[in-house]
């Protein structure tokens, strides 16, 4: 993992003046699940790596982190999935193509996908908690042959909240990418696996020694998960989660993301679960 | 491919794993192979339990039927686990639909040759059960994390 | 304390260097006599001080009461520290319109005065050092800060008279004047004489002091200088021992005692409104009714409030017990990893101003003494 310390000027001046982006591409991903292309109004945009995160801000409403989804070595619009859950979320997803919204960022450490070669991957993924992660499914795909064996363990709530259902099904179609999904709750029509996503870890095959995992969901998802890789012999150096936590700057001022003695904003999002491990085990903290 | 004897499918099936091969020759008197196309069902819920599946191929669907709202599923075992512990415990009936998602090959072992054969030979019947147990345990700990609705708004 | 040149004024000398201060262009911050309180006011002259003050302090306890003398100096560290004026309650951070296709930042920052503080206590000196490696050290830093800060003169004054809650001795932040001055003033005041040794800190420091009359110090000055100290030091009200006191807190996570000041504490956020390092502050963006102007507010927040740690499913902290552990944790332990120095400086505050008395010295020395048991 790397901390970005090449900040772009203009937020080393005003970190905390967004710049503004227009939508340009709006899908509906499941019933609260949107995912915005943007696009900056003046300039170029700041190159982003996977694991990263933006701060959007709509006009008047407020400003919340969200990820980077989309493909960060493809050029054009920087791609974010959020997720409707209070006031900025369900107005960032009610925005459309033509609407300004504003954008600081990209902020935090990455997923280190580069420092993972050689190795086999797992890459564990619940609910909205996949949306960071697909940049790193993009960054292995487009370099497939540096990395060994690669399971996509995914888990949502129920069939209809998997999130970027049209690429599961050509991601599932490789031959070089185990892709697994579970949900928590089904009907009788749905023919995959029920259970949580830990219950995939087993099945996927990798070397416990050498693989490396990243892992990203709720926190309890990732408590459970990152304990069954531990279980099934990963080094808790080797598995790498991205935390969350409400920001209010993404600058580490503000001290709302506090875990221990990290700034999830700027220490984090990414960790390696060896560093914050203790720490999610403790109630409260 | 040639239809193998059944004790070289269970010493190959993970829940055998590790088992003296006396053992496991012991179960393979209680077995015979099934078949079971995607959609038929391994068993009903309120029938008669006398049956433990070892899965060698496909993904079962455990159901309940709600009315109103259909079968819900609450597990899916699938090749390399097993199903069915309700011909361990008394009254021997099972509790939920057990329906084939894919095509599925299993090893039925009968219960009450099962169960006579660990009453027995105790140890044997200690083994099996601390795999019986780890099984229920998993499961348990699955459906204890989905109550907490972790995806939850 | 890292001096250049050291000289004796009088209370006529502290009068041409208030003199001087303002026509250099500085607003004068000083301690004045404000509603039962001994907090920083604008300082015209000598005259504004609070002459022949001084305060009792003990836990959820702050009385002024007459000394027999006419000290200036004579009190220990009042409600208010010096962190309103660098990092303000709360401030407008941009004002944005909303104009075809997007929104215009019409305001960032604001015009900032350039200020002199008078009076800063060693413990005070030491909380703007801490506040300057949040605000403007290595990581990112707030540029709203680093204007106000780069604008601010400090005369700090050695604390001859340390409060029943004041622990700056433990921390190593008093109650001699530490690095960061421009000048720095001990009050000599004996019998009939009433004079200040004045330490010249910095250029702009000697500059200011061109105009104020002074004598040259003398040995005897020097060692009253020492006096002063020494007995401030004796009189200490409260210790705190430091030792391992990070890894101390970071094995007690889950000790019985948060829960124990859990029951007393009310979860006010008293403790951090008047604690002079604490730096936490909320974002608000707010418009107006039509939406076409909108703006950006910082104003301090506290880890006592329920709502300051949230994930996607609610909040993080919901028990008395975490937020209080949170805090004293963040100020003696993870601030020492987060900027390689303790978020206390021993001030004293947090004990006199919580209303049920809480003790940041006695809850740690209860969680040590279980340890040592």
């Amino acid at each position: 993992m790397t901390v970005t310390t090449e900040l772009p000027e203009a937020w080393q001046s005003e970190p905390m003046v967004p710049r503004q982006y227009r939508v340009v591409s709006r899908r509906r991903e499941t019933h609260d699940v949107v995912t915005l292309a943007l696009e900056p109004l003046h300039g170029r945009g700041s190159p982003v790596r996977p694991g990263q995160f933006n701060m959007l801000y709509a006009f008047g409403i407020g400003e919340v982190p969200v990820s980077i989804s989309g493909d960060p070595a493809a050029a054009g619009p920087i791609v974010h999935s959020i997720r409707a859950a209070g006031l900025v979320t369900r107005a960032l997803c009610d925005s459309h193509p033509g609407t300004v919204v504003g954008l600081r960022g990209p902020f935090g450490t990455d997923w280190g996908v580069d420092t993972a070669v050689g190795r086999d991957l797992v890459i564990v993924g619940g609910g909205i908690g996949l949306a960071p992660l697909r940049p790193v499914i993009y960054s292995v795909l487009a370099n497939r042959e540096r990395y060994g064996r690669v399971s996509v363990l995914i888990g949502a709530r129920s069939p209809a909240d998997l999130l970027y259902t049209a690429e599961l099904q050509n991601w599932r179609s490789r031959f070089d990418l185990d892709v697994r999904v579970t949900v928590d709750v089904a009907g009788g029509t749905w023919r995959g696996p029920v259970g949580i996503v830990t219950e995939l870890i087993p099945r996927a095959s990798f070397d416990p020694r050498s693989a490396i995992a990243f892992v990203c969901g709720p926190e309890i998802m990732i408590r459970f998960a990152a304990r069954s890789l531990v279980d099934h012999g990963l080094d808790p150096a080797n598995i790498r989660v991205s935390l969350e936590r409400n920001m209010k700057c993404a600058i580490g001022l503000c001290g709302h993301c506090q875990l221990g003695s990290e700034f999830v904003c700027r220490d984090g999002p990414v960790f390696t679960y060896a560093r914050v491990g203790r720490l999610l085990a403790i109630q409260e903290v | 491919m040639g239809i193998e004897p059944l004790e070289v499918l269970l010493r190959d099936h993970p829940f055998f794993r590790d088992l003296d091969a006396s053992d496991i020759q012991f179960i393979a008197g209680c077995g015979r192979n099934v078949v079971f196309e995607p959609g038929a069902y391994l068993f009903r819920e309120g029938e008669e339990a006398d049956q433990l599946f070892i899965l060698r191929h496909g993904r079962v669907a455990l159901e309940i039927m709600v009315p109103g709202r259909g079968p819900v599923v609450i597990d899916t075992p699938e090749e390399g686990e097993v199903i069915g512990f309700s011909w361990l415990f008394a009254p021997y009936r099972w509790r939920f639909d057990g329906r084939a998602l894919e095509h599925v090959r299993a090893v039925a072992l009968d219960g009450v040759c099962l169960r006579g054969k660990c009453e027995d030979d105790p140890k044997l019947g200690y083994e099996l059960m601390k795999r019986f147990a780890s099984i229920l345990v998993r499961r348990l700990q699955s459906a204890r994390l989905r109550v907490i609705d972790m995806y939850r708004p | 304390m890292v001096s250049r040149s050291r000289v004796v004024i009088d209370r006529g000398g502290l009068q041409a260097l208030i003199a001087a201060l303002r026509s250099a262009g500085y607003r004068v911050i000083g301690p004045t006599l404000t509603a039962g309180a001994i907090v920083p006011g604008e300082v015209a002259a000598v005259d504004d001080l609070p002459a022949g003050w001084t305060d009792e302090q003990q836990g959820g306890q702050y009385r002024l009461r007459r000394r027999d003398d006419q000290a200036l100096f004579g009190y220990a560290a009042g409600p208010q520290s010096w962190k309103q004026f660098l990092f303000p309650p709360r401030s407008l951070l941009w004002r944005a319109n909303r104009v075809d296709h997007g929104e215009t930042v019409t305001e960032a920052g604001g015009p900032v005065d350039a200020l002199a503080f008078l009076g800063v206590r060693s413990c005070d000196l030491a909380a703007i050092r801490v506040q300057d490696r949040v605000f403007a050290g290595d990581g990112l830093v707030d540029p709203g800060y680093r204007a106000r800060r780069e604008r601010v003169f400090i005369v700090a004054v050695t604390c001859g008279t340390p409060g029943g809650t004041c622990f700056c001795a433990s921390m190593g932040t008093g109650p001699a004047v530490g690095p960061g001055f421009d000048l720095a003033l001990t009050e000599l005041i004996d019998g009939n004489r009433h004079e200040f040794c004045l330490d010249v800190g910095t250029d702009r420091g000697e500059e200011i002091i061109g105009s104020v009359p002074s004598r040259p110090i003398e040995p005897e000055d020097e060692a009253a200088a020492h006096r002063v100290v020494e007995g401030a030091t004796a009189r200490m009200g409260r210790l705190l021992e430091v030792g391992g006191i990070k890894e101390l807190l970071y094995r007690n996570y889950q000790h019985p005692r948060w829960d124990d000041v859990a029951s007393r504490c009310l979860a006010c956020g008293n403790c951090t409104m008047v604690c002079p390092t604490c730096f936490c502050h909320a974002v608000e963006d707010a418009s107006d009714l039509g939406g076409q102007t909108a703006e950006r507010w910082r104003s301090w927040d506290s880890c006592f409030s329920l709502d300051f740690a949230r994930v996607g499913t609610g909040r993080v902290r919901t028990s008395t017990r975490s937020r209080y552990r949170q805090w004293l944790t963040h100020k003696l332990a993870t601030w020492i990893d987060q900027f390689g120095t303790s978020g206390c400086v021993g001030c004293g505050r947090c004990i006199t101003w919580c209303p049920v008395g809480i003790d940041i010295t006695e809850e740690v020395r209860s969680i040590r003494r279980t340890e040592e048991a």
